[in-house]
């Protein structure tokens, strides 16, 4: 397991959720967050490691980090 | 000692709720060991699937009122007032209407979805739903009138009540202005917030052809972002569309109560999936709409669940182990056009696969619509 230096404004937990949830909690925090701010999306749906870089490379967002836990993926996604 | 349940909402999932406690707690309920209270605001049940019919002119918002005190059994308490705290470590609640704080020992919160068009600027100004009745009817006022221009049918946000709904409404705007000679006149476009047609991979790998066939335009990866009324929607992503009419699907939540009382976020209830029991706290279930389990906002799955609650509860006021689980079972028509719709069936563990869209499918639906009040009594 890898430290990022990485302070997110935000996470969001979407543990559990089935797809498209961890995709869509991501979004929902972003169109909330500030330009500038880093949220930190963490889901344990294998689907959000191909989700999330589609839809950032998209929008135009910067997907900082994609860590590895235990059980779990931390997506950190910086909002343009 | 009475024991008191009480259930917050009177949709599908508190009225199928109630009716399925009175049937299998009758005789407690008699004796006076068991109270059961359903608390709404409204004093009419309403079916929310009509408005999909509303704008098309083909049915009236009234055809989806009923008096909830007529649906539900006389054994049950029908409390038309509003819920405004819960203690769950109390395990009490106020009424907006009461001077005093109530007990329960058993709580159901079945309160459903709200709509949120004031989170994306411009939407209640430039768009239309009929996610509401108000509305829809105000929708079939534009809708009526329309006879050529850009309807954009825009999702929102998800997760919204009936997922099929927004696929069915443009494919019956399609077939409506086909129909009337209009089609070559009116482009439609979907615009949805990921990169496929619908949430569930394999309802859109099924609705993709078809939107493709009937020269539906698609917009994936569209969240919207702003609405300016004069005429354009803009999404996250950087994309502007020009409409002449919008029709949106809102952005939804759940009450603020639920979030006040420390059960979940946005006003969904964070339960185990397979019983509904609330994560966070003891003796209190979430179905429908409010439970967040991932499945649909859908009336089958609320009806389903109430089954399943009212089982758990009976079992424990017997004493008995709760045993009934939730499996994730959901039904669906989705209709492909003004005379033809497709069904899915599916729950945790086994995805849909839409049947073949036909006449007889559409009629079923029509059928259930109309059979949906027996639904409501606990008759079917």
């Amino acid at each position: 397991m890898t430290e990022i230096d990485i302070e997110p404004a935000e996470t969001v937990d979407a543990r559990g959720a089935a797809c498209p949830g961890p995709l869509m909690d991501l979004i929902g925090a972003i169109r909330s967050a500030e330009s500038g701010a880093v949220v930190c999306l963490l889901s344990d749906t294998e689907q959000s490691l191909t989700d999330v870089p589609e839809w950032t490379d998209e929008a135009g967002y910067e997907l900082l980090a994609t860590e590895e836990r235990d059980d779990h993926y931390e997506f950190y996604v910086e909002k343009a | 000692m009475t024991e008191r349940i009480v259930i917050v909402g009177g949709g599908t999932g508190g009225t199928v709720l109630a009716n399925d406690l009175a049937d299998r707690l009758g005789a407690a309920i008699d004796a006076g060991d068991v109270e059961v209270t359903l608390v709404n605001d409204d004093p009419d049940h309403v079916y929310k699937p009509v408005w999909l019919y509303v704008p098309f002119g083909q049915r009236e918002p009234e055809d989806g009122r009923r008096r909830l005190r007529e649906l539900v059994d006389d054994r049950i308490e029908v409390r038309i007032d509003r819920v405004t705290e819960i203690d769950t470590d109390a395990e009490r609640l106020r009424y907006r209407d009461a001077a005093v704080p109530v007990d329960y020992d058993y709580l159901v919160l079945a309160t459903g979805s709200t709509l949120a068009p004031e989170t994306v600027p411009g939407l209640e100004a430039g768009g239309y739903d009929y996610y509401s009745e108000s509305g829809a009817k105000a929708l079939r006022e534009e809708l009526l009138s329309f006879t050529e221009g850009d309807l954009v049918l825009s999702v929102v946000g998800t997760p919204h009540m009936c997922p099929a709904a927004p696929l069915e409404f443009v494919f019956m705007a399609d077939d409506w202005f086909r129909e009337r000679g209009l089609r070559d006149e009116v482009d439609i476009t979907y615009t949805y917030p990921i990169q496929r047609v619908h949430g569930n991979p394999h309802i859109a790998e099924w609705a993709r052809p078809l939107m493709d066939e009937r020269d539906i335009s698609v917009e994936t990866f569209f969240n919207a972002e702003s609405v300016d009324p004069d005429g354009t929607i803009t999404s996250m992503e950087g994309v502007d569309l020009d409409y002449d009419l919008l029709v949106s699907i809102p952005p939804h939540r759940g009450i603020d109560l639920i979030e006040k009382a420390g059960l979940g976020d946005d006003g969904w209830v964070d339960v185990d999936k397979h019983t509904l029991e609330a994560e966070a706290a003891e003796n209190v279930y979430a179905l429908g709409d409010t439970a967040d389990t991932g499945v649909p906002n859908a009336g089958s799955v609320a009806h389903y669940q109430a089954g399943v609650v009212g089982q758990r509860i009976a079992s424990e006021i017997r004493g008995r182990p709760a045993t009934a689980t939730y499996d994730g079972k959901t039904l669906c028509f989705i209709e492909t056009g003004m005379d033809a719709a497709s069904f899915v069936e599916f729950d945790y563990e086994s995805p849909p696969s839409p049947a073949p869209p036909s006449e007889k499918l559409h009629w079923s639906k029509l059928a259930y619509n109309e059979s949906y009040w027996l639904t409501a009594r606990g008759l079917l």
